[in-house]
């Protein structure tokens, strides 16, 4: 047999790691369903109609009605798709800004100390309360929901990029492309990052994670994506009200982030398990 | 009674049970220091935590018994070995630096055994536990029990660890290359301290070496371990003046003739089969200067060859096989 | 030992100084005008005014940072709009609420969370191992208000053992002020507590792989005291950091808690001054919970010294 790619056998790797499996299968599932809410969606997320108020589920409503006679398993649809698109946008913000200033700070050591110092004081808000602060601050939008998820997750990024750029720097054969004339930038993408980047798939996974648990809680204390949006967080903040007649309301866009969150988290534990073995913390 | 008697152990490892150690048969007798020499992978780390159930999670106990005192130890099982830990086995280890626990002061570690296993109060521990580090020469003995592992050196570290040893009052002293990390002139100190105490304590010692200058000074009696199996076992002087087994031989022309500094056992053409890949027939076979087809068809048995001396080889030197024997 | 201490103090002082300096250019990000951005759109020009003066907004920057230190140096974290008061003085009478959450929290995390930890290495690779596992990867991957408002549900609506919030300070009813935290405690501890039986396991294995273990085991002393004598003390400090990090996170989380709970602690204080614009309460919230963490921080670096003894030579 010859020797299989170095990709190919990665992949097989993660496809036979149990976690990977499961997590991408319910990740899978997830996604299918938010980006098919437009057709699959059995009811407008958005249209009231009193006469069905507060329906527990069944056979029309699977997931039950609210207050205003809205179809919950439709707005946990398109609930969905507005916690997976802020969760996407926060790992492209936090991956772009996170891995230059991480590299920025490991590949420069002047820079290093004031860089570092600025990520761990914000490191020391409770990044939740700070993201809650900034979105209120900046004002309640889908773009500033995702600048403030990614004030808070860059930091610990930044911090894991900037790890490996050290280590990596150190390699004899960055020295040889320097002393092959090859300049800062072109050592920095094809030497140094490519070692980084087992790392930060891993840890952009968790971001993943969090930006959902994060964008829910902003929508519960009313510092997520503006109404009529039915995020989340948001169905559960109206279910709180009529938690004693119609739990339905709270209890399955909770299961649902329950259900992403943990897709995701184990999607990240199989990839740590396959591409960075030694970080199992 | 010997104090130890193991016969035709088996310890494999892994999903795949390949087999570390094979049909390996062996007797400590009281007072006896048995010297265990073996290239790296010939299993002989493997057969001290063996004897001590120590095993790493992965190996197990694939056949044959190990008695102590008679009792079959494999079948009386994990608690019935405990008991015996710290009591009639004690165990010194190849690497010093990292075999005390770094969070807890050396007299501590040691008085830990006097508490647990003998029953002494804290004070007579204390007491006890400074009267060893006195015995085993740690200069200023009192003040030293109050150090940390990582305040002293390594052959100071080794010293405890045999201090550690002696407070138990074993009969039966594993010790595997517990020179090996240091350097030449504190590995003949420690040489030295071993030898005292077998003779004052009477203790028995399995001495586990890959330095056959070391069994020299050390052994009384020694089993040549290769690739997992007895290859030859003899008493020591038997072992230098008329090894039998090629691979003794080999073994014994590998070693330096100046008086320099040991090499390991390089010298030899050739290294241990991997796990997965020990031939079928004789172990040494591929690398034996002697080999015949025969070699391959199956592994030798040990058998003696003469009264105490044991050669696992079908055409030992002066001893004429008759292939299946009694 | 002094050293070392020298250093995480000079280094806890310079976050300490980029935290205030964060805090105060928070105001900084609001589009248009602070003033105008708390007072609804009926406010006439001289009302906004002068709330601008008020918050000091018509000085030029250097001199409103000059005050903004001066201020905090002396623990005045300046004047709520909405409360008219004092902004140290609200948080400080709501600290002890959001304390004793937080520190319940805290406690059930570790001690669930170490145990779990253990339970998990000891059994390594078997049934009790996956379960600990898989339930503390549910447990953080809870959404922690829901989980509230679900133990809501259960305990005090369908059950009607606990409150359905509400709190009693200690001094006034040890009872009734375990009464109205245990429901927060947990739901806050919980999804905690996996984060750290996840650490403790991976510790725990780590260190029981050690060779010093294996010489404990050599002397025969029973398994309990070879894990909790010679292998929890080592696995102390990847756990007591963890700690420290979740530490942060109860307090972020205390904040969401609180108002699942209507605790009147200092989560609730901030979440009302961002649904009223209240900007000196909302930088003085966050500035405070950055030192309340940055405290928190610098005690588990002094806790590193005190349980390695090889921290404390370097």
């Amino acid at each position: 047999m010859t020797s299989a790619s170095p990709v190919r056998d990665l992949g097989l790797r993660l496809l036979r790691n149990r976690s990977f499996a499961v997590g991408g299968g319910l990740i899978f599932a997830v996604l299918l369903i938010a980006l098919t809410a437009d057709w699959l969606a059995p009811f407008d997320p958005l249209r009231n109609a009193f006469r069905m108020r507060l329906q527990p589920p069944g056979a029309a409503h699977w997931f039950g009605t609210d207050h205003y006679g809205r179809d919950i398993l439709s707005r946990v649809m398109y609930g969905t798709r507005i916690s997976l698109l802020i969760g996407g946008l926060v790992v492209v913000v936090t991956g772009a800004l996170g891995t230059v200033i991480g590299a920025v700070a490991g590949f420069y050591s002047r820079l290093d100390a004031p860089i570092m110092r600025l990520m761990d004081a914000t490191m020391a808000f409770p990044s939740i309360v700070l993201a809650m602060i900034v979105s209120a601050v900046l004002g309640a939008s889908v773009v500033n929901v995702v600048v403030a998820l990614s004030i808070a997750t860059i930091p610990h990024t930044a911090r894991i990029v900037r790890a490996s750029v050290l280590v990596a720097r150190e390699h004899d054969y960055v020295e040889a492309a320097r002393a092959l004339g090859a300049g800062d930038l072109r050592i920095l993408f094809r030497h140094v990052l490519i070692n980084c980047l087992g790392p930060l798939i891993v840890r952009l996974t968790y971001v993943f994670a969090i930006a959902i648990l994060a964008e829910a809680t902003l929508s519960f204390v009313g510092a997520g994506p503006p109404p009529p949006a039915p995020s989340l967080g948001s169905i559960i903040a109206q279910g709180r009200d009529f938690m004693r007649e119609a739990a339905w309301i709270t209890i399955f866009p909770g299961l649902t982030i329950l259900v992403c969150v943990l897709g995701l988290n184990l999607l990240g534990d199989g990839l740590r398990d396959v591409l960075d073995p030694r970080s199992r913390s | 009674m010997a104090t130890l008697e193991i016969d035709a152990l088996e310890v494999r490892i892994g999903a795949a049970g390949l087999k570390v150690l094979e049909d390996v048969t062996l007797r400590v007798e009281p007072g006896e220091v048995l010297g265990i020499v073996g290239e790296s992978g010939s299993g002989k780390s493997m057969l001290a935590l063996a004897i001590m159930e120590l095993l790493p999670g992965v190996a197990r106990y694939a056949g044959g018994t190990l008695r102590w005192d008679g009792e079959d130890m494999i079948a009386a099982g994990p608690d019935a070995w405990r008991k015996r830990r710290g009591r009639d086995l004690a165990m010194i280890f190849q690497e010093p630096m990292t075999a005390l626990n770094p969070v807890h002061r050396v007299g501590r570690q040691v008085e830990e055994v006097l508490v647990r296993r003998r029953g002494m109060s804290r004070d007579a521990a204390r007491r006890e536990a400074q009267a060893l580090f006195q015995r085993v020469e740690i200069p200023r003995a009192a003040a030293m029990l109050d150090a940390y592992p990582h305040e002293m050196s390594g052959g100071m570290r080794q010293r405890v660890m045999i201090a550690m040893a002696l407070a138990t009052h074993a009969r039966l002293l594993i010790a595997d290359e517990p020179t090996t990390a240091l350097d030449v002139t504190v590995q003949s100190q420690i040489l030295g301290l071993l030898r005292d105490l077998r003779r004052d304590t009477g203790m028995s010692m399995l001495f586990i070496t890959h330095d056959l200058g070391v069994i020299a000074e050390m052994a009384d009696r020694v089993a040549v371990l290769y690739a997992g199996r007895v290859a030859e076992t003899a008493p020591v002087r038997e072992i230098f003046d008329s090894a039998r087994h090629p691979y003794t031989r080999a073994l014994l022309s590998a070693i330096p003739k100046t008086s320099g500094p040991r090499e390991r056992l390089a010298s030899i053409p050739g290294s241990v089969p991997a796990l997965d890949a020990f031939p079928t027939g004789c172990r040494f076979a591929p690398r034996c200067a002697m080999r015949r087809d025969a070699c391959d068809a199956r592994a030798p048995r040990l058998r003696d060859a003469t009264a105490g001396h044991a050669v696992a080889c079908i055409e030992p030197f002066g001893y004429v096989s008759d292939e299946d024997g009694p | 030992m002094a050293a070392f201490l020298a250093r995480r103090l000079a280094g806890a002082l310079i976050v300490l100084l980029l935290v205030s300096l964060m805090s105060f250019a928070l105001i900084w990000l609001v589009p248009g005008d602070p003033a105008s951005a708390f007072l609804d759109a009926s406010a006439t020009p001289d009302q906004i005014q002068r709330l601008r003066t008020a918050l000091g907004l018509d000085e030029p920057l250097p001199l409103q940072m000059a005050h903004w230190y001066g201020r905090i140096l002396r623990g005045d974290l300046g004047e709520s709009i909405l409360l008219q008061r004092s902004v140290s003085a609200a948080l400080i009478e709501r600290l002890p609420a959001t304390l004793s959450l937080a520190g319940t929290a805290l406690l059930i995390a570790t001690l669930g969370g170490v145990a779990a930890g253990i339970v998990a290495a000891v059994n390594h690779d078997k049934w009790a191992d996956q379960a600990t596992m898989s339930a503390a990867l549910i447990g953080l991957s809870v959404p922690d208000f829901w989980l509230g408002l679900v133990l809501i549900l259960v305990f005090a609506v369908s059950l009607g053992w606990l409150p359905t919030g509400g709190f009693v300070p200690f001094g006034e009813s040890p009872l009734g002020w375990l009464r109205t935290i245990a429901l927060p405690a947990l739901t806050l501890g919980l999804v905690q507590l996996g984060f750290i039986a996840r650490i403790s396991r991976t510790a725990m294995l780590e260190v029981m792989r050690q060779d010093y273990v294996r010489t404990a085991d050599a002397k025969g002393i029973s398994k309990l005291e070879i894990v909790v004598r010679h292998c929890l003390p080592n696995a102390f400090i990847p756990i007591v950091t963890v700690i420290g990090i979740v530490a942060g996170a109860l307090l972020g989380g205390a904040v969401v808690i609180e108002q699942v709970y209507s605790i009147p602690g200092v989560g609730r204080l901030i979440i009302g001054a961002i649904a009223a614009r209240d900007f000196p309460v909302m930088q003085g919230g966050l500035l405070f919970l950055a030192v309340v963490y940055l405290t928190v921080n610098l005690t588990v670096d002094l806790i590193y010294a005190l349980v390695d003894p090889r921290v404390r030579l370097t």
